[in-house]
This record gives C-alpha cells, structure tokens and sequence, in this order.
C-alpha cells in the first residue's frame, strides 16, 4: 500500500473514534438495563434510513479485525442488503466475511434470527426501524417515556385484547411485544414471532440499533424475554403445514415462493445457511433437484 | 507552567485497535457479569491510576463525560501520594481524553477509584432518572484480586444461573450498598472492576445472593 492510498482511507469501520465512544457509551448502559432504549447521537451515513443506520452503526462500534461478520436480510445471506451492508464492513473494516452462522462471532441482521442456535460469544445486531413498542397506541415520545419509567403496559395489553376480540386470535404475527426480564416492554424489531422465543435466554448477546429513531437497546444474554399474552391466549408460533421444499426442514420459517402465474408456490427456508447445510448434508425436499 | 513529560506519554500506542479491544472485554464483562475478562493495561500512565483503569478511562471517556476522581487520584486531595506528582492523574486524563472533572460526585458520568475501601457512598452518583436511568455514573474500582476478596454468589441477566466472584478490596458496607442500588432499579449506577490485567463488572441488575458462612 503506498501512503497516498493510507491517506484516502477511511477511518477503521468507517466511524470517527468519538462517535465510536459514544455508541459504545450507550451500549453499556443498553446491557446493564436490559429492554430499555438507550439515546444515542446517531450519525448519517453513507445509506438511506430505513436500510440499517442503526444496525451498522452499532456492528461498527463493537466490531474488530478479529471478528467474522454474517448479514442477513429476512434469513437470507444473499440479498441487497445483506450484501451491501456486507461489502461496507469488508471495505470500511476489513474483516472477514462468512454465511455460515456457527462461524461467525458478529451478526447482523434484519428481522430474523438464525435457526442454528446462536452461542456464547456470538453478538446478534439487529437493524431496529421503529424501536417504541406503544409507539402505534401512543404517538407522543414524551407519554411513551413516562409509560416506560411507570411500567405502565396496560395499553398494549388491551391492544393485544382488541385483536382477540376482533380475529379471534392475537394476529400480531411479528413485532410481537416481549417483557425483558420482567421489567421493560420492548420491539424485537420486525422479527415474525416465530423467533420471539430464540431470544429467551439466548447463550448470546444480542444488540439493538434504530439509526433513525436514535435508539439502542439490549438483550444480554441468558435473560428472560416472555412474549405477552393472556392465560386463556397464551402465545404460540407459526406453524407451517409443509415442510421446506427444497431440504425438507421442518419446524423453521419458511417463505413463500410464486413459481408461475398459474398459483404454482413452494415454501422454503427463509433461512439459506440453514437450507444450504441440510441440503449439502443430504437432506432433500420434494421439490429440490435430485442430486446426480 | 512546565508540563511533566509523563502527562504527555503512556497513552494508547494504536488508539482505534487497542480501544477496540478494550471495549469488547468490557462489553463482555457486562454482559456476563462475574466473568473476568483480559485487557491489556496503559503501563506508564501515572500512578496511583492502575494500567488497566487507564485502559478503561482511554476507551471510554472524552470531552463529554465528566470524571470524577477519588481522594487518592484527584488534585490537592494529598492521602498516598507521594511528593512531586500532585494532579498528575487528572492531568494525564486531560491530556490523553479531554475530560472534564467533575466538581461534585452527582455530576460524574465517571467515577475513577483507586481505593474502593475508602469510596462514598454509592448513593452519592448519578442513578439516573425514572424517565432516563442511562443518565446514570459508571464506577470504575481498582482492585488487586478477582479470586482472593470477599467471595460474592451472583444471579441475574447475562448469568446462566448462577455465578461466583471475589473481587477485593470492595466498598465499605458494599453488600447492602449494592441491594439497595439493585432496589431503585431501573435507576442505579453499573460497576467496572479494573484488576491487575482484566475487568468483571456488576451492572445494576446482578443481585447478590446471601450465603450462609
């Protein structure tokens, strides 16, 4: 490398060392008050709100050279903002990349949680879009606040009821609200709830950023994360009718594929380091290419 | 005015990896409280500041967080010093992070102590508010052990079950001192133990356990 190119280069993880302070400040005390929304003086960066501000900011304050990233967006290592956000580290931080998820120390993610359990070690970053849980009930930050610091949650549970008295059911199928160790209500962020009880005394250490919202927030690990619901509506998942079509996975969370305008689907692993390994483990679904 | 050449050396050699490093023991360390985590300590920032405390102040401290410093660390408090280094700590944190000191232990973000023995009450630092408890101090107690102090039983988030500690020297009076820190939750103030080459903290929500002896 020759010193002009040193001199044109970005600063370790893109982030100037204050800033990287800051959010480092702010994720302590994320950690010591599990489900409580940290402030923060989130940074503009080089994307738009809404494609992971949050997310990158918090990776980049934690992230070292020694660490291997994985980004995934909905499960999937290989779409837009997996890879973009992806090629950002490898260009801003030069750490190595990989898919698979036990060989990565550092995740990031959009919305879901990786069917591998995670381990102890691992940290899981998740790009936060609205981090209030009442923010949908009450619109003022100011009544929300004081909603929080009074454990007032009695809104959410009559939201929760008005689902039930108009479905039938809870249909809140993602975002779905948790109690942190029986204290804070908090977003899981738009993970489907079929992830909610990953969280529940996870071995890792999972982080929160909301770039735009200015928030970070924390789960730390082997902590109690309880999905609200009521005694006769207790919580439950997703279930799904079939199994994944191409590695023949069951209880994970598939997507749905259109294969033509004739209402041809199948259903796959929304996880692909999940669906790759069983596949390449022999496992084969009714609708995946016979191996040779 | 001459400036000690000490002020001026024994800061970070890499400032953006050895931070790195630091704050990921530290993020460890409290998000498994009781665990000892190593840091690569500041060997030449002034005494009695500890390397490993100077590690800490350097990763996490600038010009927006007020420091407070204890008797034995602060300018013209005179317990242990010895002639000829009066404020050298505080100059050195000056020089390497910009932080202000705190004129009153309330108005700390943090607390630096070299002698838990003889620290204030742990009431008298930021706790937070109901509404902001995040507005709270962080404490920074150097100690000489993490096996040989007072044996604590540890519970709480980031503890699978339970786990043991014994950091010494610790806070006069600490284990009542710390359940009623853990009773204002979610306002209180998070402990960073900086021990001859590593860390363990007791954020806010880790509980003591009492056992019979």
């Amino acid at each position: 490398m020759t010193a002009t190119a040193d001199i044109a280069s970005y600063n370790f993880a893109y982030l100037d060392e204050q800033t990287k302070r800051m959010i480092r400040r702010a994720i302590l005390k994320a950690v010591a008050i599990p489900g409580y929304q940290t402030p923060f003086a989130s940074r503009e960066m080089p994307m738009p709100y809404g494609w992971g501000t949050g997310g990158v900011q918090v990776t980049a304050a934690v992230i070292g050279p020694q660490d291997t990233l994985k980004v995934i967006d909905q499960g999937a290592d290989d779409t837009t903002n997996a890879i973009s956000i992806r090629k950002f580290f490898q260009k801003t931080a030069g750490v190595a990349t990989t898919t698979k998820t036990q060989e990565a120390s550092i995740i990031q993610t959009r919305h879901r949680i990786p069917e591998t359990p995670l381990q102890a070690g691992q940290i899981i970053v998740f790009q936060v879009p609205i981090p209030e849980p009442l923010r949908f009930l009450e619109p003022r930050e100011t009544e929300t606040r004081k909603m929080h610091a009074l454990e007032e949650y009695g809104l959410m549970h009559v939201k929760l009821y008005e689902d039930i008295a108009r479905n039938g059911r809870i249909a809140t199928t993602y975002a779905y609200p948790v109690k942190v160790e029986g204290r804070y209500v908090m977003d899981p962020s738009p993970t489907p709830k079929f992830d909610n009880p990953k969280m529940h005394m996870s071995a890792a250490l999972q982080l929160y950023g909301a770039g735009r919202e200015r928030r970070i927030y924390a789960i730390p690990p082997h902590t109690r994360v309880v999905s609200l619901d009521f005694e006769d509506f207790p919580f439950e998942v997703q279930k799904f009718d079939k199994p994944c079509a191409l590695c023949g996975a069951e209880q994970v969370y598939l997507d749905e594929v259109i294969l033509d305008d004739r209402g041809g689907r199948m259903f796959v692993c929304s996880d692909t380091d999940h669906c790759e390994e069983r596949r390449a483990a022999g496992h084969v679904g009714e609708l995946a290419e016979q191996p040779r | 005015m001459a400036v000690a050449a000490g002020v001026l050396e024994g800061g970070f050699a890499d400032a953006v990896m050895e931070g790195q490093a630091v704050f990921r023991a530290v993020l460890e360390a409290m998000a498994r409280p009781g665990t000892v985590q190593p840091v690569a300590g500041l060997q030449r920032a002034p005494r009695p500041l500890s390397p490993v405390a100077a590690a800490l102040v350097a990763t996490v401290c600038d010009g927006d967080t007020p420091v407070w410093l204890d008797p034995s660390l602060a300018p013209g408090g005179s317990r242990t010093r010895g002639p000829g280094d009066g404020g050298a700590v505080a100059a050195w944190i000056a020089f390497h992070t910009g932080a202000p000191l705190a004129a009153t232990q309330g108005e700390a973000q943090f607390a630096i102590c070299a002698d838990p023995a003889l620290l204030a009450p742990l009431e008298s630092f930021a706790r937070g508010t109901q509404d902001y408890p995040d507005r709270s101090a962080t404490l920074i107690l150097q100690v000489d052990t993490f096996s040989e102090g007072e044996p604590l039983l540890l519970e709480g988030p980031g503890i699978a079950g339970r786990a043991g500690a014994a950091p010494g020297p610790l806070p006069r009076h600490f284990r009542d001192q710390w359940r009623q820190n853990g009773a204002c939750f979610p306002r209180g103030v998070d402990l960073i133990f900086a021990g001859p080459d590593a860390v363990m903290c007791l954020p806010r929500t880790t509980r003591i356990l009492e056992t019979q002896r």
